[in-house]
């Protein structure tokens, strides 16, 4: 049992688990930052920027974000290879979309055929990321967004009664008082990320799902398996995988909650002032 | 072929009625518009039947977990956890696996031979696990409303000698679906669109039944076009989300309607995004 636990095979599948956190860890401040633009956009007084704003935010409202994880990955490719298309062969004549096939030259495939597998690889979990990082973007933007609107009124008055610009009431008193008021939200949404990393196996990438339904199958594409079908007890231990991670989460958000809402004028900070005494 | 013709052989193609055969090339706008939209009949099946079968788990299991009673409630807690912590789409897959592992020829009950087969199709299979997925959320946010239920109204049911299932019927169920409607509203936006990920679970399309989706991606991977047939998807998703939302809309409307006005709960236009 433990020689088969250790076999190559194995420790892929256990590394895929790196994927996955590794995923979380990259995705979190990228999409952070695109929630955050996007919700300052949507405050913009700029007309054209707010509408971006406003239309990022909406997006994900009424659109299930899977259609989004197809989407974004192979328009991005798509466009990627059109725009170099472009560049390294200008003489390219033939119809891109061609019927049933998407027809670049050679060398604006990305990455080239040439290429060493790593690179398909890592160019495919970029892809991943960047598909992660919009939709999630577009759920913090949200947050974000109501966030800032929750600022009560009167903090950013007094910002600008002592002279402030728009800018420096913005950064000065807008975003350091938001994040109480956008942690709980951003919190769920951690959440929503956590449970969310299992699509990489929609998007092609080699991450936990897919080891678990090579290793457990008896016959795999590549192996025939000394055991029956396992895969029921793979998926049973990536249950329990994704169980472990969503609980320790609450545990650690619930701390900086805590910490975030010390003495803040809200429900949460009275709380805690209340316990103190 | 006309567009009238291709909706008559395609309409109800993911429920098996009409061409068998799915179109291989020269893809019309129209094609994508009646297959995707037939898909969406399996979105809506699965979305409503487990609404309707969930609401009333939920609602068992927000009082289960209410209840001072070790022996209901840690079950209840531990049931809530496990469905609210993991990802739906691992639940799909260990749920496919382990009806697959049921005997194929089913077993006897009582001299009948039991089918299982059934069960490893999409339209059980994954409707259970929905099911139970969808129960476990509503009975998080019934709970939390079962919790919010004002302590007057219930003192004003015991002084007017209602106890047991008639103060339930009467005042606390009421009062908790009041509170807990807007972001039961959410939950429900939310499972229509947890619907796309049964066929890309574990449960496979049979004869190429799919859900809007599936007919999506089939599209996509076919002319390598994206840009047609997901905003095709994403726009049939908008229309059923508003559905979703005016229907509920409705039924806020009249949980509501002893409040005087200004205290009834304003149904958000802009619904939560958050499940």
């Amino acid at each position: 049992m433990i020689c088969y636990l250790t076999t190559g095979k194995q420790m892929l599948f256990y590394g895929s688990f790196g994927i996955v956190l590794v995923l979380l860890v990259v995705t979190a401040p990228v999409a952070l930052l695109f929630g955050f633009s996007g919700a300052l956009a949507a405050r913009s007084r700029i007309t054209p920027l707010r509408w971006v704003g406003r239309a990022y935010t909406a997006m994900v409202r009424g659109v299930p974000d899977i259609i989004f994880f197809l989407f974004v990955p192979i328009a991005m490719d798509e466009g990627i290879e059109y725009v170099r298309n472009r560049i390294k062969c200008p003489d390219w004549n033939q119809p891109v979309f061609a019927g049933n096939e998407f027809h670049v030259c050679a060398a604006a495939k990305m990455p080239l055929n040439s290429a060493p597998q790593i690179y398909h690889e890592i160019y495919g979990f970029s892809l991943a990321v960047i598909a992660f990082a919009v939709v999630f973007g577009a759920f913090a933007a949200n947050v974000l967004y109501g966030a800032m609107q929750a600022v009560p009124r009167a903090q950013l008055e007094t910002a600008e009664a002592y002279g402030m610009t728009q800018a420096q009431v913005t950064r000065r008193v807008l975003i350091p008082q938001m994040w109480t008021y956008a942690l709980p939200g951003l919190s769920n949404l951690w959440m929503i990320l956590i449970k969310a990393t299992p699509l990489l196996f929609l998007l092609g990438i080699e991450d936990i799902v897919y080891w678990a339904r090579e290793l457990g199958a008896t016959k795999s594409t590549v192996y025939a398996y000394p055991h029956p079908d396992w895969r029921v007890y793979y998926f049973l231990v990536l249950l329990v995988f994704y169980l472990v991670m969503t609980k320790l989460s609450e545990i650690v958000l619930n701390r900086i909650n805590r910490k975030l809402s010390f003495g803040q004028a809200t429900a949460g900070g009275e709380a805690l002032r209340k316990a103190d005494i | 072929m006309s567009c009238l013709q291709t909706i008559a052989d395609y309409g109800l193609r993911s429920v098996g009625v009409g061409e068998r055969l799915l179109p291989r090339s020269d893809f019309t706008m129209c094609q994508q518009f009646t297959l995707i939209g037939s898909g969406m009949v399996w979105n809506i099946y699965f979305g409503v039947l487990a609404l309707l079968g969930g609401f009333f788990f939920a609602t068992a299991l927000a009082l289960a977990k209410n209840t001072e009673l070790r022996l209901i409630r840690k079950p209840a807690e531990w049931f809530i956890f496990v469905f609210r912590g993991s990802p739906l789409f691992i639940q799909f897959f260990l749920a496919y696996e382990a009806l697959a592992m049921l005997p194929r020829a089913g077993f006897p009950v009582f001299g009948i031979t039991v089918e299982t087969d059934w069960l490893t199709r999409a339209w059980a299979g994954a409707l259970f696990v929905l099911f139970l997925n969808t129960s476990a959320y509503a009975a998080e946010i019934f709970y939390g409303a079962l919790r919010s239920v004002p302590k007057g109204d219930l003192e004003a049911a015991d002084a007017y000698g209602l106890s047991g299932w008639n103060k339930f019927r009467r005042v606390t169920w009421p009062t908790m679906l009041r509170l807990a409607w807007p972001s039961y509203t959410n939950e429900a936006i939310f499972l229509f669109h947890a619907t796309t990920l049964v066929f890309f679970s574990g449960f496979p399309a049979f004869r190429q039944e799919g859900d809007a989706l599936y007919y999506a991606k089939y599209f996509a991977d076919k002319t390598f076009n994206p840009f047609i047939p997901y905003p095709i998807a994403a726009f049939y998703f908008i229309l059923l989300t508003l559905s979703v939302i005016t229907i509920f809309g409705f039924i806020n409307r009249r949980l509501n309607r002893h409040l005087p006005q200004e205290r009834r709960a304003k149904m958000r236009f802009r619904p939560q995004i958050i499940r």
